[in-house]
């Protein structure tokens, strides 16, 4: 059987589900408003947690968070379910599909048979929507490819329940409740005024400080474990920043379109100069990660190249606080 | 970032026939997406990570070989795993895992214990207990 889905491409697997869930029930809710409401926007620093024997970066927030903060300011409803068995969260998972509800599955990278193995880490934290199910192949709208894909019974189950950190014990989860009236300007102003606490945050490890502290070590680094692994773990902050699922510097882009776009819905032609704003901040990343890929490429070595590296993270440190800070100011008018 | 700025390299999501989205303004500033084959410096990362995966599957190997290490080690490696991602498939504790590496220990590891980590491993016992058995040898 197959459900009356259409399948979107987004830049990030989160919103893409909770956009394309949305669409499903005929709300119209683009990635980047999604992203906005939901405050996805954010930088967090887990020198202690390892992923691919590097320290975590990550630069949206816990997975779920934003699809969970979306329906509570939309005040629309979601469902969740975890399963200790896998033949329970297959049989219930059918079961949904028969009563024509198409699912968001938090799922595994590493088991994707569809993603290059570049792409493939132990990541737990990718979502996707079963729509259908045709013989023992489920029809899958992973939101980050551009057409849909399908999955054995076997292939769904290994990436349902990959283990490892924050395993997804065969997570799903529907909408169940659609208010009648969605109050658009006030859960833009709420998403706002989240990511501007969230990344102006007096802790060390979020926000612009964790941005600090990543840009200190970045210039520690070399002498502390050496160039190789200072080399590996630069990787890993543009990996973080640019690849499915996590996406950093693109990211920034989906904030400047989610501003561009609250502008003509709050009527605040101030939200759409921050959209250019943060446009240039987003290049500014861009630029980072290029600057990093060149320490590889040349295979330079010196400090010098570190030490750079390490004054323009926190400049944009410095940038994102003032951005983040004027932001502050113009919700609250 | 504009329209025509964003990336069109050849990258690793070509080979999958797979392009990223991305959000860039158009002409007149205003927000659009753009499909990419791919970006260079994010080539780059992922090159550079593929390389130390495969050094440290080399490493691992010629541990084995020498009678350094148990294949589990070689195995973890191939998987991408660490410690802690093994022992959460396992169901086995860090502690173990650790211990079952040293070929000593693991030649005394009962069937039972053996299938857990085969299982883990999408292999069977014999390719667990003889690496050249794997056929991702041989490249």
């Amino acid at each position: 059987m197959k459900l009356e889905f259409e399948h979107h491409q987004s830049a990030h697997c989160e919103n893409g589900v909770a956009s394309n869930l949305l669409k499903n029930k005929g709300v119209n809710i683009s990635e980047p408003m999604a992203f906005g409401i939901g405050s996805g926007l954010f930088f967090v620093y887990l020198p202690f947690l390892r992923v691919n024997h590097a320290p975590g970066f990550s630069y949206r927030p816990m997975p779920g968070f934003i699809f969970k903060r979306l329906s509570k300011r939309l005040g629309f409803k979601i469902e969740r379910k975890k399963f200790s068995s896998p033949q329970k969260a297959q049989s219930t998972l059918d079961t949904m599909l028969e009563n024509k509800i198409p699912v968001g599955l938090q799922v595994g990278v590493f088991n994707l048979v569809y993603f290059p193995d570049e792409y493939r880490f132990h990541f737990n934290a990718h979502n996707l929507v079963v729509y259908g199910k045709e013989k023992d192949k489920y029809l899958i709208s992973d939101p980050v490819i551009e057409y849909p894909v399908e999955l054995t019974e076997k292939e769904l189950e290994k990436v349902r329940f990959a283990k490892g950190a924050l395993p997804p014990k065969g997570h799903m989860y529907y909408l169940t409740y659609i208010p009648e009236k969605i109050n658009l300007e006030q859960a833009i102003i709420k998403g706002i005024k989240q990511t501007c606490n969230d990344m102006l945050a007096p802790v060390p490890i979020v926000g612009v400080r964790a941005m600090r502290w990543v840009a200190k070590n970045i210039k520690k680094w070399p002498n502390s474990i050496g160039i190789k692994k200072t080399n590996h773990y630069l990787g890993q902050l543009i990996r973080m920043q640019e690849e499915i699922g996590t996406g950093g510097g693109g990211f920034r882009y989906i904030y400047a379109a989610f501003l561009q776009e609250a502008s003509s819905v709050l009527k605040k032609p101030e939200l759409k100069e921050m959209s250019k704003e943060m446009t240039e901040i987003g290049d500014e990343w861009r630029d980072f990660a290029l600057n990093i890929s060149r320490v590889y490429k040349n295979r330079t070595t010196g400090s010098s190249m570190y030490e750079e590296l390490s004054k323009q993270l926190m400049n944009l440190s410095y940038r994102e606080e003032a951005f983040f800070k004027k932001l502050k100011t113009i919700i609250r008018l | 970032m504009k329209k025509e700025q964003v990336p069109q390299d050849e990258g690793n999501l070509v080979k999958s026939n797979i392009k990223d989205l991305y959000y860039a303004v158009d002409e007149e500033g205003k927000y659009t997406t753009v499909l990419s084959t791919g970006w260079e410096a994010k080539t780059l990362a992922q090159d550079e990570s593929m390389d130390l995966i495969k050094e440290r599957v080399e490493d691992a190997r010629s541990k084995v070989l020498a009678g350094e290490l148990s294949p589990i080690a070689y195995y973890m490696e191939v998987n991408k795993m660490d410690v802690s991602i093994l022992s959460s498939y396992t169901h086995i504790w860090s502690w173990f895992v650790k211990r079952h590496m040293k070929p000593a220990n693991f030649h005394k590891l009962k069937t039972k214990t053996l299938q857990k980590y085969a299982e883990a491993f999408g292999i069977n016992i014999e390719q667990l207990k003889d690496i050249s058995k794997y056929p991702g040898l041989q490249q």
